[in-house]
């Protein structure tokens, strides 16, 4: 392994002097526009060139995993969704699964379709941003308006689901509060057909362009065995070549049903990260078109009176209905001891949560992996020695979510 | 590869080390004693069971228990095989001190010092802990059980009211 510490890289210069004459500190952040979130780079430059990275995280820092440890279950959905924003639904729901495995519910079939339809669309909002700002910031802003706009459009969707927009809470424990409403149907239906031809417009515009190519081939590489060591997961542990994909492995709401392949690259470099973005998002294509196609019918929600919040008319007209809520509102519903870990395919690899439950009200202990955290670690070895365009769009296409990062 | 087959050949290589064994929601998981967690890790990557992926590293605290007071749990993956194992080690609040990781996996670096910043756990061999997600000179570790998350001054208050 090369050696990248600053002392190393001092000593090759020859002198104080030429060190003093030439190298300059560039603080990268923590408010830049480039570093699209709140983190801090202190990057030693000998004029365009990297020779020293080091870097700061915490800005944002709201002591989630604390926090869950005075909420009840239902409570900490609205965490989930602030951690990685950009696929909210995704969080969201790998949330409510966990608790799910914890007490052993088994949700309906049209529940799991429903949950890997929204995650998808989650996936393809979030590589859309990821790729788009990517471009952008090769200098390429053209694709990034447009591909706003596609994703405003599942963000329709979300909003006929729970009505927020970006940090959705849409999940609940044993499925979803209400079903696809026929306008909700609608945008699904009008999104799947007309997605595809704006976004192989997008494709036209980068993917074989010369100038983001020459930009972004060789930046910013890792290869499959450090990318393994620093623990990468998601698109960028399969931009280095490995199929690595939690929906695979180990399937969960009902993805061992659809048929999809795992996108992977060679080099591990920007354009390899960006480009298995692309695949992936045709791949989330297919796999909404087949959970769509043949949606189940049936309730949108388990029968668990216990954890999942009674109509409204019910609650003021029976007795039961009233109790329940109170309950679960209240966080008296018993949970069982134990210990899990769940795992999910987030929109930047694998998202997972830890809970240790004492059987109270609240988890005892819950613990997020979250990928970004685990990418941003290899940044510095992956842009030292390069130049600070590099280290740009080499950061971009790591998809380092802020709220994420730092959770 | 099974549950039985991995914990027999952990058994079979370090016969003193593991204290306890069970199989929540199907996930293998063993304590093991806080001065082989290395070993026993470095033996699970390296060796043919090629549990060599690490999941994740994170702390836990049972103020109750004072000889087994803080934990740091592990989470391991064979990728291949598709098996996860869960591995723990416990130490008295005294003795806060276990084997840092950073020369088998570079990911371990920051999950370390995230587990030191939140749990005052020391990882020995660490070259650089320090606080990563709060402030450096917050002089506490928020996580233990101690720290509540209100103002503990507050009157107006009560715990029991708010879960824990």
């Amino acid at each position: 392994m090369k050696d990248n510490s600053l002392s190393n890289i001092l000593n090759q210069y020859d002198s104080k002097e030429q060190i003093d004459g030439q190298l300059y500190t560039l603080n990268l952040g923590p408010t830049h526009p480039a570093t699209h979130g709140i983190f801090q780079n202190i990057l030693t430059m000998d004029g365009e060139r990297i020779l020293h990275a080091e870097q700061t995280v915490g800005y944002i820092h709201r002591a989630f995993e604390k926090i869950s440890e005075r909420r009840n279950f239902a409570q900490i959905t609205t965490l989930t969704d602030r951690m990685n924003y950009c696929s909210a639904p995704i969080n969201n729901l790998g949330w409510h699964m966990t608790v799910e495995k914890l007490i052993g519910i088994k949700v309906p079939k049209r529940v799991d379709y429903m949950r890997v339809i929204l995650m998808e669309l989650a996936r393809i909002g979030d590589h859309l941003i990821c790729n788009g700002v990517t471009g952008m910031d090769a200098g390429a802003i053209t694709g990034l308006t447009y591909m706003f706009i596609e994703r405003e459009r599942i963000y329709d969707i979300y909003e006929q689901i729970c009505g927020a927009r970006m940090t959705t809470n849409m999940g609940r424990i044993g499925g979803f509060e209400r079903d696809f409403t026929p306008k909700c149907h609608e945008l699904i239906q009008d999104f799947l057909k007309t997605f595809p031809a704006k976004f192989a417009e997008f494709g036209q515009l980068l993917e074989r362009n010369r100038i983001f190519m020459d930009r972004t081939i060789g930046a910013g590489a890792i290869s499959a065995e450090r990318a393994l060591s620093y623990g990468f997961t998601g698109p960028n542990l399969r931009a280095a070549g490995v199929d690595y994909d939690v929906r695979v492995a180990q399937p969960y709401s009902s993805y061992e049903d659809f048929d999809f392949i795992i996108p992977v690259g060679t080099s591990g470099d920007t354009y390899d990260r960006f480009m298995v973005r692309q695949q992936e998002i045709w791949e989330s294509l297919k796999i909404i078109k087949q959970a769509y196609e043949n949606l189940p019918e049936g309730p949108f929600h388990a029968e668990v009176p216990d954890f999942y919040l009674p109509e409204k008319a019910d609650v003021y007209n029976k007795m039961e209905a009233l109790i329940y809520h109170f309950k679960i509102v209240m966080g008296e519903t018993e949970i069982p001891k134990g210990e899990v870990y769940h795992a999910v395919e987030g929109g930047n690899g694998e998202l997972g949560f830890y809970l240790v439950s004492d059987g109270g009200r609240t988890p005892y202990r819950l613990h997020f992996r979250r990928p970004c955290f685990i990418y941003y670690q290899a940044y510095p070895e992956m842009i030292t020695g390069s130049v600070i365009s590099d280290a740009i769009v080499t950061m971009c296409s790591m998809n380092i979510i802020a709220g994420e990062l730092d959770a | 590869m099974t549950n039985e087959f991995v914990l027999e050949a952990i058994t079979r290589e370090f016969p003193e080390t593991v204290i306890s064994s069970s199989e929540p929601y199907g996930m293998l998981t063993i304590e093991v004693k806080k001065d082989d967690i290395k070993k026993v890790i470095h033996y699970l990557k390296d060796s043919s069971l090629e549990i060599n992926f690490l999941t994740d590293i994170c702390g836990i605290h049972y103020p109750e228990f004072p000889d087994k007071e803080i934990g740091v749990v592990y989470h391991l993956h064979n990728m291949v095989a598709n098996f996860r194992i869960r591995l723990k080690v416990f130490m008295p609040r005294e003795n806060i001190e276990v084997d840092s990781l950073t020369e088998l996996y570079a990911g371990a670096n920051w999950m370390e010092r995230e587990t030191f910043d939140f749990y005052g756990i020391k990882f020995k061999g660490h070259p650089d802990l320090r606080a990563i997600l709060n402030m450096e000179d917050l002089g506490y570790h928020p996580m233990l059980k101690e720290y509540r998350l209100e103002d503990g001054t507050r009157t107006d208050k009560n715990d029991s009211m708010f879960g824990r």
